[in-house]
């Protein structure tokens, strides 16, 4: 499968099937600060990605100034 | 993963209400919880005149959608902060945003009105980004609310926003700052504007999901002024206590604003004596306030680089 990562953004390829969580332990991203996207389709974490599939980490975190605008 | 209100799939869990849920049952949830914010913080009345920030971000965004379907007198306001690729996108994200919802938007760009963009404040002033740009957005919502009319100014800070603020005030023991935290400021002197901070319940990553499954365009670049910004390392800290606690965030700001804020509170309740600045007329603490003087060092700075 093919592992979309933004910010930086950067492609991992792995191989076999995978729940997403596995998937974010594995890339030791911690779940709490990420969405999994496959096309349009949010992921929770015991869906499985396949060998063929794509899924992208959308980073859930931003910072900077202290104040929205 | 099955909801936990409808028998339908589930898109997204929250782990920190024991729950998953579907994609219109989440999308009723969020919107929920930003009623309840809204109702327990008596943060805005049907006859409130709302000013609303928007950066183009997904929380400001889901901030303005939220409260456009909740039937809220809104008006958007953004601010052209000047940075390179990142400010035109993100005008062209709420410009976009505010024609398609045919919504009232109101644009200020720094480098026209005060002849420097933030990069250059920063520079000119030897302030990290952030910093200057957090002094001038504070200075010109608040302005821009008051002299408009505007009786609510509302920001999309979230609970991860409200978490690590709370945890930057405790390490450095910022005791006026701690007591003045809280997710509805009422306007303490008649030059300033009430502001409230209506998805205060919710975790950046809870609005993510919900601009996600809204459809909402929001500019998903991050400021390139933030990299390495102090601020995202203490969400990152809180994300790993919230990883082996789920909870963990909403107990430490929820548990601070109700057991620890109103100690620190009354301790500077009578040491701060508002007026205003000699210069522009906005509220302060100081004779000069704190954008004034950095505009003042900005332009002699520029003069002395130029002669």
């Amino acid at each position: 499968m093919k592992v979309i990562i933004r910010r930086p953004r950067r492609e991992v390829e792995m191989s076999g099937s995978r729940r997403v969580r596995d998937l974010l332990q594995e890339l030791q991203i911690n779940p709490e600060s990420v969405l999994v996207v496959r096309g349009s389709e949010l992921l929770t974490p015991d869906e499985v990605v396949k060998d063929e599939e794509t899924v992208e980490v959308v980073p859930a975190i931003s910072g900077g100034a202290a104040d929205e605008v | 993963m099955r909801c936990k209100t409808c028998p339908g799939k589930a898109v997204i869990e929250t782990r920190r209400h024991n729950a998953a849920f579907c994609k219109d049952c989440y999308l009723v949830h969020v919107e929920r919880q930003v009623v309840r914010t809204i109702d327990g913080d008596t943060m805005l009345t049907p006859d409130d005149r709302v000013l609303v920030a928007v950066s183009g971000g997904k929380d400001s965004l889901t901030l303005w959608e939220v409260l456009r379907r909740l039937g809220y007198r809104t008006t958007g306001f953004h601010i052209v902060l000047g940075i390179s690729h990142y400010s035109p996108e993100a005008r062209r994200t709420v410009e976009a945003y505010a024609s398609i919802h045919r919504l009232p938007l109101i644009v200020t760009d720094v480098k026209e009105e005060y002849d420097f963009s933030i990069p250059e404040l920063a520079e000119y002033t030897r302030r990290v980004p952030c910093s200057a740009c957090g002094l001038s957005k504070r200075y010109l919502m608040n302005r821009t609310a008051r002299e408009a009319g505007f009786t609510v100014l509302a920001t999309g800070h979230n609970l991860d926003d409200g978490a690590a603020t709370l945890l930057g005030n405790l390490l450095h023991w910022q005791t006026e700052q701690l007591g003045r935290m809280a997710p509805a400021l009422e306007a303490t002197h008649p030059k300033l504007v009430k502001t409230v901070k209506p998805l205060i319940r919710l975790t950046e990553r809870e609005t993510l999901a919900y601009a996600m499954l809204r459809g909402i365009a929001y500019h998903d670049d991050e400021c390139p002024n933030a990299v390495g910004a102090t601020s995202l390392f203490y969400k990152d800290i809180l994300n790993q206590l919230e990883l082996a606690s789920p909870g963990a965030k909403q107990s430490f700001y929820f548990g601070f604003l109700k057991k620890a804020r109103p100690a620190f509170s009354a301790a500077h309740s009578e040491s701060l004596e508002l007026r205003e600045c000699e210069v522009c007329g906005q509220v302060t603490t100081t004779e000069t306030c704190a954008f004034c003087r950095m505009m003042d060092l900005a332009r002699r700075t520029a003069a002395a680089r130029n002669s």
